[in-house]
């Protein structure tokens, strides 16, 4: 009870901001256009949901996201941590990460686009790169920091190369690489948002845009919120997942 | 829910990833390495363009961008375009630096701002906040303002969160002993807690400036108008694939230049430091 209490007095700023946005808009005293009241937003939510508009685009971001993000944890993570392990790969491929590393990822927009046209194909490609640098980072790192010592003691024991790396490398890397991810998860959120507004024919960007343009505000406010919901979930979801992987340390 | 606590987590990850990349990039570039495998790279690019294995349109070869960069700086676009989002991506950057600090400070030391603004920045932070470029083009336009409020909008988050855990982590003792010997509370906030708190702070401001750079692109490339990403935005849509290549270079030198000159502006601003004495 206590504790209801104390999260409610935390969060009651975002109440009062809805709150304020609510009597703002009701009162006219910004362009009723231009800002919609919060409970029209809402029930346009609704009916974005109703006719299925917001499922439909939210399954095809959130499946180019995933698919973005899963390659860039696998490739990445692997590259990582192989180039950790193996000196010849460090030495070509780390200039490599250094010269992709301060690339602005938005400029990488276009070129998907003339690559792999409008649809999926390019958002997964520009996840993927975009989200590659710092998973790779994160998992060179931490592989470069696994404790010698164990690495010895599981070869005196018999392990073998492949069997070393899954039983020591991977884990004693993952703390950082599990940062390098988190990082990604958001990096993900504004390549696929971005890219969609840019160009496309579907997704949450899309819907925005085209609700914006036809001048469906309230739907448009609707779906922003719903996608800055999700990241925030997300990122918190993600939280707790790095938690209970992590538990073993301690 | 932990509250700010979780997000201050997000940006040190963020800075984990930052900071270690401009410190490798530092020492790679000045060894020399890396400007042989650069060398390498374009040298690839040009080979494979020219080996018929794709066509020009999906990657044009280096020569030819770099011909077309040449045009472009003589012609005088390329200087316009380069301002134009450097001026846009660094006021935005500096407006962020600026009321992110003051935010991460007044915080620090009021209970009720720190409530208030809490829960804002840690549910905030996380959020992709380029979806609502839709509505601040609404508010105020297609023009300068809108594309500079989303750099801010974005770039401060990570401000704040820096400067309050900075302020946070200073020496107790050095604040007692700075009050003790009769300094206001101004005093203490200028002459020991912002300094004190400049290594994170700063590590902030370096998390916050390829943002800068990422989103004003974003801006350019959704509002049209000159600058690089409106620039590649057209050559795009006229299938000047050319003009798009151009643009990523001319956006990675950019991009290289301002945060290997962060990293400069770290060390000399960090010069009394323990850290800057043990990268010397």
């Amino acid at each position: 009870m206590q504790a209801m209490t104390q999260a409610s007095l935390r969060y009651l700023p975002l109440l009062l901001l809805a709150l304020g946005w609510e009597v703002t808009a009701r009162f006219n005293l910004i362009d009723s256009q231009a800002l919609p009241p919060l409970t029209h937003v809402a029930s346009a939510w609704v009916d974005l949901v109703r006719d299925g508009e917001l499922v439909d685009n939210g399954a095809a971001s959130l499946y180019r996201g995933a698919m973005g993000l899963l390659l860039a944890v696998v490739v990445g993570g692997g590259l990582g941590i192989l180039m950790a392990r193996w000196r010849l790969l460090d030495v070509f491929v780390n200039p490599l990460v250094e010269l992709f590393y301060p690339l602005p990822k938005s400029a990488l927009i276009p070129v998907t686009v003339l690559w792999l046209g409008f649809g999926d194909g390019s958002k997964i490609l520009l996840i993927f790169l975009g989200c590659m640098i710092p998973v790779t980072i994160g998992a060179y790192n931490g592989a470069r920091g696994s404790d010698q010592a164990l690495i010895w003691s599981a070869r005196s024991m018999g392990a073998g190369r492949l069997r070393l790396l899954w039983d020591v490398v991977v884990p004693s890397a993952l703390p950082e690489l599990l940062n390098g991810i988190r990082t990604a998860l958001a990096l993900a959120f504004i390549l696929l948002v971005s890219s969609e507004l840019i160009v496309s024919q579907q997704g949450f960007g899309y819907l925005i845009g085209y609700l914006g343009s036809t001048g469906a505000y309230e739907g448009m406010y609707a779906v922003v919120l719903t996608v800055a919901f999700l990241g925030f979930a997300a990122d918190r979801l993600y939280q707790l997942l790095m938690q209970w992987l992590l538990q073993w340390r301690e | 829910m932990a509250g700010i606590e979780d997000t201050a987590s997000l940006a040190t990850a963020e800075a984990d990833v930052t900071h270690d990349a401009a410190r490798r990039l530092d020492a790679v570039f000045r060894g020399g390495a890396g400007v042989f495998s650069v060398l390498l790279v374009l040298i690839a690019w040009e080979l494979f363009a020219r080996s018929g294995k794709v066509t020009a349109f999906m990657l044009p070869p280096f020569s030819a961008v770099v011909e077309r960069i040449y045009v472009d700086a003589v012609s005088g676009d390329l200087w316009i375009n380069l301002g134009l989002t450097v001026a846009r991506a660094m006021t935005g950057f500096v407006i962020a630096a600026v009321l992110g600090i003051a935010l991460g400070a007044s915080m620090s030391r009021s209970r009720l701002i720190r409530w208030f603004f809490d829960p804002i920045i840690s549910v905030g932070f996380p959020m992709p906040k380029i979806a609502f470029l839709p509505i601040i083009i609404l508010w105020l336009g297609v023009y300068d303002v809108s594309k500079i409020s989303i750099v801010v909008f974005d770039a401060i988050f990570p401000v704040v969160t820096a400067t309050l855990a900075g302020i946070a982590a200073v020496d107790r003792e050095l604040i007692w002993s700075a009050r003790n010997m009769g300094a206001s509370e101004r005093e203490v906030m200028w002459q020991i807690k912002l300094p004190a708190a400049l290594p994170q702070i700063l590590t902030g401001l370096q998390v916050a400036l390829p943002i800068s750079l990422i989103v004003a692109i974003i801006g350019e490339m959704v509002m049209g108008g000159y600058g690089l990403g409106g620039a590649m935005m057209s050559a795009s849509r006229f299938a000047d694939s050319r003009g798009v290549f151009a643009g990523i270079v001319e956006i990675a030198v950019v991009g290289y230049a301002l945060i290997k000159t962060m990293a400069v502006v770290r060390r000399r601003l960090l010069v009394w430091h323990q850290e800057t004495a043990e990268h010397s």
